[in-house]
């Protein structure tokens, strides 16, 4: 079904070559040839936008323009062009497409590939399906009126005579392109493609070893670089053993780069150039440099959490948000509950550690790229700025990642790549080890949260305070320097509960460090969902009500929330209750009874587009050993789920990373260096903790068609803390839960 | 440098490297053979694992030095034509999303199904421990596994 990082051009042009790399071609102009008009049919393809080409077989090649990182992209969207275009699947096949303006916005973020371009891309494989109809009108000299595609066929009703799409497009070259907004879209009841299983268009590839990924790039007269950055971040290279790295076995070029201060840009560095990746790793682990490690070196943790403490006595440094008054409402509450959450800074740990292919030439001054990217464009940017080689002259190959979840949104791995290519004046692929993946990570944020709810006489919430003490990084903004806090380290006003209560008071202080901080799975959300429904759930204890019967009195009556000034989101009360309600009675809530040491939670959150509502089962042994017996998963992402299989497996894979989170990873940090190197002390969940059942609820609506690769993770860690509550008594104030005895008797 | 005969799916293969070099980095630097992965270079992830004499290996680990004429098999000759009933299973049951850990799942997993052909999720716990998933997803490794017993057993039913 796929073809393998073969770029559009040459499978377009017909070499058909599929499974290998790309070898040296130079695709500057090709996509752009191929792009330059919207119809850039030829004699022997139908190609009615740079999306969509079909040729005389009938044989439908559809590019996809997004990056694949396991979130099945290249196979869903894709499929909404098929069911418009009224193809089979098995005639279709997929090309990852280059970075190239010509395809719009490109990149894998925020769970927005679906929603920004769903329309977009039915109305592509409309617009070719209408061409192919006219086509076969005109053949037949009958009235469109009566021709109908179907099976990669035009069919003329009266007199049933049909024509293939391969038959078709000699002269579906030649018509005028319509208006994309007036073609006739397919009514959704009609479908047979959307919403049903299909498998990923690389699994074939993935199962027999083929080349996929970034790091299986194998480009003639190729060497290996690895890339040794100051172990406190900031830090630079003053002096490195050199002349006796270059003298080792296999090693090519030993060199500093100077890189920059910019914590998201070129660090500096010691690069590596070796025969072979093992050569190179070798070598670095000879390598002996000596650091100027900056004021990073002051960082510990252990600072970090004493300088929280003392900032919850403090009023925050900002005010995100003040209705009433929490003082006054908490005087008069019947019960005031205070709690303190934390959580320490994680890495992404994709399983394919960071790498990128880069080729200098100096004779024309090009750069061309292999990289499995989240974020090609602003990959190509951060090189252009850092180097000056201007945008025409970068090419970058999208290629598959081993994995994302945000790490690959940052750049930090192709601007590397691109200073070596410089140098060594040959194609050069960098790898990341392990360890400098764990340790050089743009870390999901640590954070401190400190809570304090009041409860009226009638177990109402009337007020909420939080103190929210997060990490910041320095950065000049239009010639000031302000303090940044890191993605997802930073609290919206509107967050639930923020915007329901009439007395609610949300602050923040953050703590500065030369710590890179980068978007994890869910930014923000991935963690406020754990705290907020965590204490939702200690005060709807401490009200002696039910969790859900006390959230849905929470949310209220209103089936709208409005944002709060202009840039705030509108929240759909009305679509969560109802995913609320949903999961209620999937899992049965209420209805049964367990034994001491197992217990039902729910949590629910709003995130990336996508309103989720989640209950977990749990067993806790007496000796405190955790395991997840069921999780309900109820979601509404809009109308339509485009790939059933894919959908369903992002759920999975939401809700055991989000267990997986909440259990193991941790990082410390000392004298500014991260302690953990490897998956020996930094631990990630496996099989056996995979819990028994997972059941997935996808409520079907009106609304528009959403992503989710990020929606279901918030919701799981609390509903399964909530759980452990309802089991054992045990409130999780702190991840990971290693920290919490779990033990109970 | 020094030279090595391998063999490799059914070939002797020889390659020219330092004699530290492990089995992965020859597989994939010299022979071209990319389907076992680098995860973490310790035998902690599970990614790079091979076939040793049939007994599933940490390639990452393995000096090309030690490996003498044992019989090696990587993911690209588990089947001739791709078709173990276990890379039928994981297509069939969309087990992949990125992909990347995924051949060394199905090495640990073939050795699993000659000891137990009908594993019972307590002994898929216990073989698949030593695989990591960042993209998690477990719950069709075990459901590939089921069914990839199923698709052996109906398949010497017929024969």
């Amino acid at each position: 079904m796929s073809a393998p990082l073969s770029s559009s051009r040459r499978r377009f042009l017909g070499s058909g070559a599929a499974g290998a790399l790309v070898i040296g071609m130079s695709p500057a102009g090709a996509l752009a040839a191929a792009g330059a008009a919207a119809n850039t049919s030829s004699a022997s393809s139908f190609a009615p936008s740079v999306f969509v080409r079909i040729d005389r077989k009938g044989i439908v090649t559809l590019v996809s323009k997004q990056p694949e990182i396991g979130q099945g992209i290249k196979t869903s969207l894709p499929m909404v062009i098929a069911e418009e275009l009224e193809v089979d699947w098995k005639d279709v096949r997929i090309v990852q497409g280059d970075l190239d303006p010509a395809y719009g916005s490109q990149g894998a973020g925020g769970s927005t590939s679906t929603p920004t371009n769903y329309e977009h891309f039915h109305r592509l494989g409309a617009t070719a399906r209408t061409m192919l109809v006219q086509a076969a009108a005109q053949t037949w000299k009958v009235p469109l009126a009566e021709c109908g595609a179907a099976h990669g066929a035009v069919v003329h009703g009266p007199s049933k005579r049909k024509l293939g799409y391969g038959a078709l497009v000699p002269l579906a070259a030649t018509l005028p392109v319509p208006n994309a907004d007036a073609v006739q879209l397919k009514d959704p009841a009609a479908y047979t493609l959307l919403g049903t299983r299909i498998g990923g268009v690389d699994n074939a590839a993935v199962v027999s070893g083929k080349p996929l990924f970034g790091i299986d790039t194998a480009l003639p007269g190729m060497l290996y670089a690895v890339y040794a950055k100051c172990p406190v971040f900031g830090g630079k290279p003053v002096s490195a053993n050199l002349d006796a790295i270059k003298a080792m076995p296999g090693v090519k070029d030993a060199f500093i780069v100077d890189g920059t201060d910019n914590l998201n840009g070129l660090r500096p560095g010691v690069a590596i150039v070796a025969s072979s990746t093992w050569a190179a790793f070798k070598a670095r682990r000879a390598l002996d440099v000596e650091w100027d490690e900056g004021v990073g070196a002051g960082h510990s943790w252990a600072d970090f959490a004493a300088q929280a403490q003392a900032a919850a006595g403090k009023p925050g440094t900002a005010t995100l948000r003040k209705d009433g008054d929490v003082a006054t409402a908490f005087a008069g509450a019947a019960r005031l509950v205070e709690a303190s959450y934390r959580y320490p800074f994680i890495s992404h740990a994709s399983m394919e550690p960071q790498n990128c292919t880069a080729w200098f030439k100096p004779a024309d001054g090009t750069l061309e790229l292999w990289a499995p990217t989240q974020n090609p464009g602003a990959g190509q940017a951060l090189v252009t700025t850092t180097f000056g080689i201007p945008k025409e002259k970068i090419t970058l190959h999208i290629i598959r990642s081993g994995g994302g979840f945000g790490r690959r949104l940052s750049s930090d791995f192709i601007v590397e790549a691109a200073a070596i290519a410089q140098k060594v004046k040959a194609p050069v692929k960098l790898t990341w080890t392990r360890e400098d993946d764990v340790q050089h990570d743009h870390f999901r944020p640590g954070g401190f949260h400190h809570l304090r709810g009041g409860i009226d006489a009638n177990g109402r919430l009337v007020g909420w305070h939080n103190h929210f003490v997060t990490f910041a990084n320095r950065v000049e903004r239009e010639g000031k320097s302000i303090l940044q806090p890191g993605s997802g380290g930073s609290l919206s006003g509107d967050e639930f509960p923020g915007r329901w209560l009439a007395n609610c008071l949300l602050e923040q202080t953050a703590l500065e460090c030369r710590i890179p901080m980068g978007p994890w799975r869910a930014p923000g959300s991935s963690v406020f969902s754990w705290v907020f429904h965590s204490f939702i759930d200690e005060l709807a204890h401490a009200a002696g009500r039910d969790p859900i019967a006390f959230r849905m009195e929470l949310l209220g009556d209103k089936d709208i929330m409005p944002g709060t000034g202009e840039r705030g989101q509108p929240y759909s009360v009305a679509r969560m209750r109802n995913v609320l309600k949903e999961v209620a009675e999937k899992s049965g809530w209420g209805k049964r009874r367990f034994e001491k040491g197992q217990g039902a939670g729910v949590a629910f959150h709003f995130s990336h587009r996508g309103y989720v509502a989640e209950v977990a089962e749990v067993t806790v042994s007496k000796s405190g050993q955790l395991k997840v017996d069921r999780v309900v998963v109820v979601t509404d992402i809009g109308a339509q789920i485009v790939n059933l299989s894919g959908a369903e497996n992002q759920v999975q894979g939401s809700v055991i990373d989000g267990l997986s989170t909440l259990m193991y990873p941790a990082l410390d940090i000392e004298k500014g260096r991260i302690v953990q190197s490897n998956f020996h002390d930094y631990n990630l969940l496996r099989m056996p903790d995979t819990p028994a059942q997972i059941d997935i609820h996808f409520l079907k609506t009106d609304y528009p068609v959403t992503g989710l690769g990020e929606p279901v993770l918030p919701p799981l860690a609390p509903a399964v803390c909530n759980a452990i509550f309802a089991a054992t008594g045990k409130r999780v104030r702190e991840l990971p839960l290693s920290k919490t005895d779990l033990s109970w008797s | 440098m020094s030279k090595f005969t391998l063999n490799i799916n059914g070939k002797r293969q020889q390659v020219d490297v330092e004699s530290d070099t492990p089995l992965l980095w020859a597989l994939r630097d010299t022979l071209g053979l990319v389907g076992a992965k680098y995860g973490c270079g310790a035998g902690m992830c599970g990614a790079c694992t091979v076939h040793v004499d049939g007994v599933p290996a940490r390639s990452c680990l393995l000096p090309v030095s030690s490996l003498g004429a044992q019989k090696i098999t990587t993911i690209e000759g588990l089947d001739k034509g791709h078709q173990h009933p276990l890379q039928q299973a994981w297509q069939e049951l969309d087990v992949p999303q990125c992909g990347y850990c995924q051949s060394g799942q199905i090495m640990s997993a073939c050795a699993l199904l000659k000891q137990h052909p009908k594993p019972t999720d307590a002994q898929i716990d216990e073989a698949m421990a030593g695989n990591l998933c960042r993209c998690a997803t477990y719950t069709r490794i075990r459901a590939g596994i089921h069914r990839a017993a199923e698709i052996a057993t109906a398949g010497k039913g017929k024969a």
